[in-house]
């Protein structure tokens, strides 16, 4: 009976220790824990829509009142997916399209962070190069498709380099109107404790760009994505955009559709590495929600 | 001491901002600037921050003719401007680089004491009230003891009791190292408040109308007869400084109908 209780009063202690623990953790931290405590049940309603379609059309080649030849049912989609990554054929493709995107990525984010860079902090730069990359950009990026394939052959080069040009543009933009953008009541700042102007670009610059830059960084991404199968398209013999292409040829939409489904997760995984990596870059942001 | 010899700053679209600025600041002394918008208060701070050049003329400190921003000239914006990437503690070593880091650590934590935000050294300024902010910002430009520190009426954002509790915050830092004090406000009983001196400055072209000094013995009281004495003496200065420049016009006219009568 007493040991029970005295079980019973240290529970509370515990109890009582783990709250006020929390309380101190909630006036750190007020938004983030909130966030924690209650899960958002609404975040539920984005799937019901799609599961919602996917069940209804599964019934309908079910019950016969579809073919589901040409529109395959989800259960034939996923049946395809599996099939795929049983033989190791979705890791080969897969692989091939994320080393496509990856180098494709590295070259065009590096030359767009380094010109955005420079035509962003210096007008003579901005005056030199801007006319030109605009003009560039406005030529679509596939239409240089022909040109690389005859510089660069058909091999990997080529699809690398579209994909980069596709990734350059939005980097270069994103990251150039970042550094005009910057506060001039920051950079004042700046002055007055005497920075040069390496210190400048370090201490106040550099971080105050970075939300927009990851921002750029991530349209880049996104467009490197659309590239690659513009690039796969082009002629490739692996790659996920190859297994659209051969489903098409051959007839099979389950494979087509297996296909954009390994897109869009690769996409979205890649997408939110980027968000991940760079969360702690920007922790500091004061903005009503995050963004997308 | 901090001296402006003929001082006047033009802007490119011909703006006369300053006309001909001659005042001598004492050391350890605390003047206001006081005036109606647009008579060259904030840019007068900003030639001495050396964010600004002047166009024509000299400000001195001690013996040495400043030229762009000085290690020895510390100031407080309008705004907190506060670098939000930084924690309080880093914003407020901003400008402490060339120190080590127990010396920065121990200045830090001296002026977070001193504004009352220790337990806040970790937290984004995000996280802070406007109130707070300011005295962040205060103590950024205290931590490296400037030997003058200009203020850019740092307090006009906040209420009024914010305000008098940040008078009293800055005069407790003040205290500790005496540097000289510009501070520019629209404020009179602020001035009244904090300034040894106030100079009342006139619009188009700013220039100084008035000096009046404030020799109220601190801590000041500001419900007493003196401070309200000085606070009417300065509201009439002020109040004639802005009448003053309505009787020009009226000059002009009368010489234009004088032209047309010849």
């Amino acid at each position: 009976m007493t040991l029970s209780r005295e079980s019973a009063v240290t529970g509370n202690a515990v109890s009582q220790a783990w709250s006020s623990h929390e309380g101190a953790a909630a006036l750190a931290a007020p938004t983030s824990t909130e966030k924690r405590r209650v899960f958002d049940w609404r975040i539920l309603l984005g799937f019901f829509l799609p599961v919602a379609i996917a069940l209804l059309w599964e019934a309908a080649v079910t019950f016969g009142l579809a073919e589901g030849r040409l529109v395959p049912p989800p259960s034939r989609i996923i049946a395809m997916l599996w099939g795929l990554a049983q033989t190791g054929e979705l890791r080969t493709h897969a692989w091939m399209t994320l080393w496509r995107v990856l180098v494709g990525f590295v070259i065009g984010s590096l030359s767009g962070i380094v010109l955005g860079a420079l035509s962003g902090s210096s007008k003579t730069m901005r005056q030199l190069l801007d006319p030109t990359l605009q003009a560039l950009r406005a030529i679509p990026s596939i239409a240089w498709v022909p040109l690389f394939i005859l510089w660069l052959g058909i091999f990997e080069a080529s699809k690398v380099a579209l994909i980069a040009i596709g990734v350059f543009f939005p980097v270069y933009l994103g990251i150039a109107g970042a550094i005009l953008s910057v506060d001039r009541k920051l950079v004042e700042v700046g002055h007055v404790f005497r920075l040069s102007r390496v210190q400048l670009a370090r201490r106040i610059l550099l971080p105050a760009v970075l939300p927009e830059a990851v921002i750029a960084l991530r349209s880049g991404l996104g467009l490197g994505f659309m590239f690659v199968v513009a690039a796969e398209f082009m002629g490739a013999s692996e790659g996920l955009g190859y297994l659209l292409v051969d489903g098409q040829q051959m007839g099979k939409p389950d494979q087509i559709l297996a296909a954009i489904i390994a897109f869009a997760l690769l996409g979205k995984t890649a997408d939110s590495l980027l968000v991940v990596a760079a969360k702690p870059l920007v922790r500091w942001q004061d903005t009503v929600r995050e963004r997308l | 001491m901090l001296t402006f010899e003929h001082l006047s700053k033009t802007y490119a679209d011909g703006t006369r901002a300053l006309s001909d600025i001659n005042l001598t600041v004492h050391e350890g002394e605390i003047v206001s600037l006081i005036g109606g918008s647009g008579c060259g208060k904030t840019t007068l701070l900003r030639l001495i921050a050396g964010l600004d050049r002047e166009s024509a003329g000299r400000i001195r400190l001690d013996d040495e003719v400043l030229s762009g921003p000085h290690p020895a000239v510390g100031i407080v914006f309008q705004e907190p401007r506060l670098l939000p990437w930084l924690s309080v503690f880093d914003n407020i070593a901003f400008g402490l680089d060339g120190l080590s880091a127990t010396e920065k650590k121990l200045r830090v934590t001296h002026a977070l004491e001193k504004i009352g935000l220790v337990e806040h050294a970790d937290r984004w300024p995000r996280d802070l009230s406007g109130g707070q902010q300011q005295r962040v910002s205060i103590a950024r430009a205290f931590v490296t003891n400037p030997k003058v520190l200009l203020l850019d009426e740092p307090f006009s954002a906040l209420d009024a009791f914010t305000r008098a509790s940040l008078h009293e915050h800055l005069l407790g830092l003040w205290e500790e190292t005496r540097p000289t004090v510009v501070l520019v406000t629209h404020d009179v009983q602020e001035a009244v408040t904090l300034a040894d001196r106030a100079v009342v400055m006139q619009p188009k072209p700013g220039r100084i109308f008035d000096e009046l000094p404030l020799t109220l013995s601190r801590p000041r009281d500001r419900t007493g007869l003196p401070f309200e004495t000085s606070v009417r003496r300065v509201l009439t200065a002020l109040d004639h400084s802005l009448k003053a420049p309505q009787a020009q016009p009226q000059r002009e006219r009368d010489r234009q109908a004088a032209a047309l009568w010849w």
